[in-house]
């Protein structure tokens, strides 16, 4: 087991006027973590994941996370030219909408490759060689490596965006209902793939979902939320078998079985 | 000329365009905004161009006038003729003999001098314009030297062309640090610009941007390890003075598909053939 | 602690707040310790949460009051109070558990159910393949069935899967739930072998198996959740 968390997030707290969105949020997220976060709308948990991003300038709170070199930064306290550096190397934003983090402008290999362009990678072969890899492991054809992403269907332009957040090997990943707006045979594909991905690459994740099949399908641990708060959190699979928050068990007795 | 100032703009105008000319020879490369004037021509004929030149110019400078590389041009008569009515300056054809150099789309091939300055016409001086519509977000982008999406650029031309498409106006990383347009000159010419001994100033009037190379300054054009930069080649040698290592127009000499090509670079040509 | 699990105390009660609050009270103050090389079967009649106390000491279910304490990689955990991930070493390490009915993603096919645990420990794909083979070799399930998902196999193939899942790593201890319920008499045999053979290996077995000649194969002890805990002598 290492010693410290890869994330550790404290007293996290974002108001809105009166209105609370997330209220003194705190959990730590160890290597090779997949967490969920569940809750309705409203609940606070795309607002939690923005906070985290520093998409959204908190009220309250610590966020730290560990480098790959050991040391610790605070990741609130960034600059945004030191925030927008680690965003590009150590961590991936998949967003609910795969239109918002692609260029639709330019081809899939182009939108896999940029990343690496910005870090610096200088040969077209190599470039056009990790894409084709790339889109191989998200499961595109590689035929479809000069095409605009336009042209692809939504589970494809998702799997191109995952592909384009993974290929600098982040160490954390934060997705925003990765499999929102999707049918539903696409979102098991889909989910089949993340879920492969996570654990070849030893990927930690935050997962933001109201879909507790999701939650379930991924992740290893679980935070439930209600109304900026979080009222339940632990192993998965004990918080869905065994809730016992009496929000949790509404949640958990509404999901329809089919 | 009575009724203007010397070089038509007033003192106060001169004295902010030269404090955005330091500004920019301070941080080669940089896109420093200016309070662009209304120039008795339009947008898009060389209005930040011309501003920068009365900023800078004198009465004891020497002018030349180029365009495409031609001093007899149209729009190279016209500005030549405006800054001799408004200066009364000494123009010249002859590179070698200019202090100030006002160019539209090339740089002489006649190798500068330390103490000469050239000054290029700008149409759009922001290299990331193509990808990215919003200056707030090009600024971060530059401020932040997140480049990565310039070379998007170059890989989508390789992988449609099979080679970088782009031939003028090629991109530049000026000092190692600031991506920048050279302005609308071939890439035939880039090399010129790295560590030139000559000031290089480029003036974008519409845009209302002045940046600049100061002399001897790293100029380097983008290109990827496998695909490095190249400069264009003929298989011709000019038909009029017999050079092989110029820029050379093509023209048109009659309906029979008749052509010929001769170096752009007017004085230039004319050096070689006199002899001098 | 020489056990390789020991129980202490262990209460659960369920609450269910979405029926006005109402209380299950289904386990209070269990004892029980199991040494290796044990099978210890639960007794109880239908209902008295033998299939709880193999949740709560999975982990699967959360306890009230109590101590679960699992002997891990030298040294012990309580599962009742552990982290997550900590449950999740134990688990991949330590522990297995047969549920009663098959649980799994419904597009993955059976050779990769049964070989996930073995991937889970780093153990080399081809390997992991070879030993899943095996064993759903020795539970008789036919090899037409190893590359599809187990969603549309019987009852009795599903608990096949389950088994195979469940014991392919050779954890030290297993918690099994009814692991023969709708098996034949054949079947039946092979999961009784291998489980024995597992016992006999030293592993810490805790089941519940309705069955009276799976008891008498299996059982070293014989405990009452409710009552008095009896000793029976293995046969």
């Amino acid at each position: 087991m290492s010693e410290r968390p890869l994330l550790s997030v404290r007293g996290l707290t974002k108001r809105y006027g009166a209105h609370v969105a997330c209220l003194d949020v705190g959990f730590d997220l160890w290597p090779g973590e997949v967490l969920a976060v569940v809750g309705e709308s409203g609940s606070g948990k795309t607002t939690l994941l923005a906070c985290l991003s520093g998409r959204l300038p908190v009220c309250a709170g610590h966020v730290e996370f560990t480098l790959r070199d050991g040391s610790v930064v605070s990741v609130l306290d960034l600059s945004e030219a030191e925030r927008r550096k680690l965003a590009r190397t150590d961590w991936g934003i998949v967003r609910q909408d795969p239109r918002d983090g692609l260029r639709l402008g330019v081809s899939a290999g182009a939108n896999v490759g940029e990343p690496l362009m910005a870090l610096g990678a200088r040969h077209y072969g190599q470039l056009r060689a990790a894409a084709l890899d790339w889109l191989d492991k998200v499961e595109i054809d590689g035929d479809r490596v000069d095409d605009l992403p336009e042209t692809f269907s939504g589970g494809m332009q998702q799997r191109l965006q995952i592909a384009r957040n993974l290929v600098t090997r982040p160490r954390l990943v934060l997705m925003d209902e990765p499999t929102g707006g999707l049918d539903v045979s696409v979102q098991a594909r889909l989910l089949d793939l993340l879920r492969g991905l996570v654990a070849d690459l030893g990927l930690s994740a935050i997962v933001v979902t109201h879909d507790l099949a999701v939650a379930r399908l991924l992740s290893h641990r679980l935070l439930v939320m209600r109304r900026g708060q979080v009222v339940e959190g632990g192993l998965t699979d004990q918080v869905l078998d065994d809730p016992q928050h009496p929000y949790t068990q509404l949640l958990v007795s509404s999901v329809l079985q089919p | 000329m009575s009724g203007y100032n010397f070089a038509f703009l007033d003192e106060h105008t001169k004295r902010m365009i030269r404090r955005a000319i330091l500004k920019a020879v301070a941080i080669p490369g940089y896109q420093v905004p200016f309070g662009s004037r209304e120039m008795p021509l339009s947008y898009g004929w060389g209005t930040g161009g011309v501003q920068v030149t009365a900023s800078v110019i004198g009465p004891d400078d020497v002018l030349k006038v180029i365009d495409q590389g031609a001093d007899d041009t149209t729009n190279a008569v016209s500005i030549r003729q405006f800054f001799r009515r408004t200066t009364g300056v000494r123009t010249t054809t002859r590179a070698d003999e200019a202090t100030i150099i006002q160019t539209r789309h090339r740089v002489p091939e006649t190798p500068l001098v330390e103490g000469q300055i050239l000054v290029l016409q700008v149409p759009i001086p922001e290299p990331l314009r193509w990808l990215e519509p919003r200056e707030t977000e090009t600024r971060t982008m530059h401020a932040l030297e997140e480049y990565g999406v310039m070379h998007v650029r170059l890989y989508e031309d390789i992988t449609r062309h099979g080679h970088v498409e782009t031939s003028y106006d090629y991109p530049v990383r000026v000092n190692g640090r600031y991506l920048m347009r050279p302005s609308p000159i071939p890439k035939f010419d880039n090399p010129k610009l790295d560590r030139n001994p000559a000031l290089l100033l480029f003036g974008a009037g519409r845009e209302k941007r002045i940046y600049a190379v100061p002399p001897y300054t790293p100029v380097r054009s983008l290109d990827f390890d496998d695909y490095p930069f190249t400069i264009e080649r003929w298989e011709h040698a000019c038909a009029l003075c017999g050079a092989r290592d110029a820029f050379l127009d093509e023209i048109v000499v009659d309906d029979k598909g008749g052509r010929m090509f001769v170096c752009s670079d007017t004085d230039h040509c004319e050096r070689r053939r006199s002899g001098a | 602690m020489t056990s390789a699990v020991a129980v202490r105390g262990l209460t659960k009660t369920f609450t269910l707040h979405t029926q006005g609050g109402v209380e299950l009270p289904v386990l209070r103050g269990v004892e029980l310790a199991v040494d290796p090389g044990e099978c210890v079967v639960l007794a109880d009649p239908s209902g008295a949460g033998k299939s709880t106390l193999l949740r709560s000491i999975y982990g699967n279910y959360r306890a009230q009051a109590g101590e679960i304490l699992v002997r891990h990689g030298g040294g012990v955990v309580d599962v009742a109070r552990a982290e997550p991930r900590r449950i999740l070493e134990v688990r991949r390490r330590t522990l297995g558990y047969v549920s009663q009915f098959l649980r799994v993603i419904p597009r993955v096919p059976t050779l990769d159910v049964v070989t996930e645990p073995l991937r889970a420990l780093g153990v080399p794909a081809a390997e992991a393949v070879a030993r899943a083979r095996a064993i759903l070799d020795r539970l008789r399930l036919p090899e037409r069935l190893w590359g599809l998902p187990p969603a549309t196999f019987s009852g009795g193939e599903q608990q096949r899967v389950n088994v195979a899942r469940g014991l392919i790593a050779g954890h030290p201890v297993l918690l099994l739930d009814e692991p023969t319920a709708s098996l034949d008499a054949e079947s039946r045999g092979a999961v009784v072998a291998l489980i024995a053979e597992a016992r006999d290996r030293g592993t810490a077995i805790v089941g519940a198996f309705h069955d009276a000649t799976v008891r008498a194969a299996l059982a070293t002890r014989l405990v009452r959740l409710h009552g008095q805990a009896r000793q029976e002598a293995a046969t």
